[in-house]
């Protein structure tokens, strides 16, 4: 039986992470198209698939954001990959089986998974 | 949109594009299967002429597209189970949409993955307060995040990955327990 009491054991446990989190800086943003076109083309399981990995693999120093509207609603769902430093990176037509390959390869070794970008759809 | 759950994502993040800093989403189902979905925000209102064209597909407040499909594909659902969608707003004081659906008409789409809608809702704008409730005639719970951000303190946000799974189990659990004696469901 879970308890609202269990988020003051999410704190503490949270509590140690967050200096390292903290430094917005060097975050990664990944930002889910989650307007009427990206959830009809079926972002929301996009978004726990990149949430659930992210959790799985423990890693720190990347965001997970909703936005709106991208402007390709036929190439949705559209994930936008924003690492600092780096050129913004646009996947398209994302389903759940490609968010581990994205986490692994883009937000952990930094490279960019050529053929689920728009230039490669386009 | 293949579930109601999906249409409720959508139309809740237009009461925060609108500035609310409190959203109530409220889940009625009575014994007669019908089920009431009110929305009410205390975001920043439509003007009288934009609430009267906003069911119209070629309103939008998007930059991106001409067509804005959220608010009338929601009423073309409620209204295809003989139910309907009623808006109510004022500028300045906030946005009130209540469908009612008929559960037991065939075009009635399944309800879908209410726990996991909602913790995205709440993923997806942390700044923003949500007050969650389901009612079932066998039962009732609600969610309330300002509980959960004074638990939490002040440095853990409620868009953390660890925040978002807790609270999708907790919210399935939430569920099965109000539909334990729903003999049907």
């Amino acid at each position: 039986m879970k308890s609202l009491e269990e988020l003051k054991a999410i704190r503490e446990q949270m509590k140690k992470q967050m200096d390292v989190r903290d430094q917005s800086d060097s975050n990664i943003r990944v930002a889910v198209g989650m307007a009427t076109c990206g959830i009809a083309a079926g972002a929301k399981p996009v978004l726990a698939a990149f949430l659930d990995e992210i959790q799985k693999r423990d890693l720190h120093g990347v965001t997970v954001t909703q936005t709106g509207c991208i402007g390709v609603c036929r190439l949705e769902p559209v994930v936008e990959v924003f690492a600092p430093g780096e050129e913004k990176v646009t996947y398209v037509k994302v389903n759940p089986e490609m968010v581990p390959t994205i986490v692994e390869q883009h937000l952990m070794k930094h490279q960019v998974v050529t053929g689920f970008t728009i230039g490669a759809a386009e | 949109m293949k579930e109601l759950a999906l249409h409720l994502l959508d139309i809740v993040k237009n009461s925060t594009a609108a500035g609310a800093t409190l959203v109530e989403v409220c889940l009625t189902e009575d014994e007669a299967q019908t089920l009431t979905i009110v929305i009410r925000d205390n975001g920043r209102g439509m003007s009288p002429d934009f609430l009267a064209a906003v069911s119209d597909p070629f309103t939008t407040t998007r930059t991106t597209r001409k067509v804005g499909m959220g608010i009338p594909l929601y009423r073309l659902t409620a209204e295809q189970t003989g139910g309907g969608l009623t808006l109510e707003s004022t500028q300045g004081v906030g946005t009130t949409v209540t469908a009612v659906f008929h559960r037991e008409h065939l075009d009635c789409p399944p309800l879908g993955d209410l726990p996991g809608v909602m913790a995205m809702l709440i993923q997806g704008s942390p700044k923003a307060d949500f007050l969650f409730t389901h009612t079932l005639p066998t039962g009732s719970y609600t969610l309330d995040t300002r509980e959960m951000r004074e638990l939490l303190g002040g440095d853990v946000p409620l868009d953390a990955p660890e925040v978002f799974l807790w609270l999708t189990e907790y919210l399935k659990e939430q569920e099965s327990n109000i539909k334990a004696s729903h003999g049907t469901l």
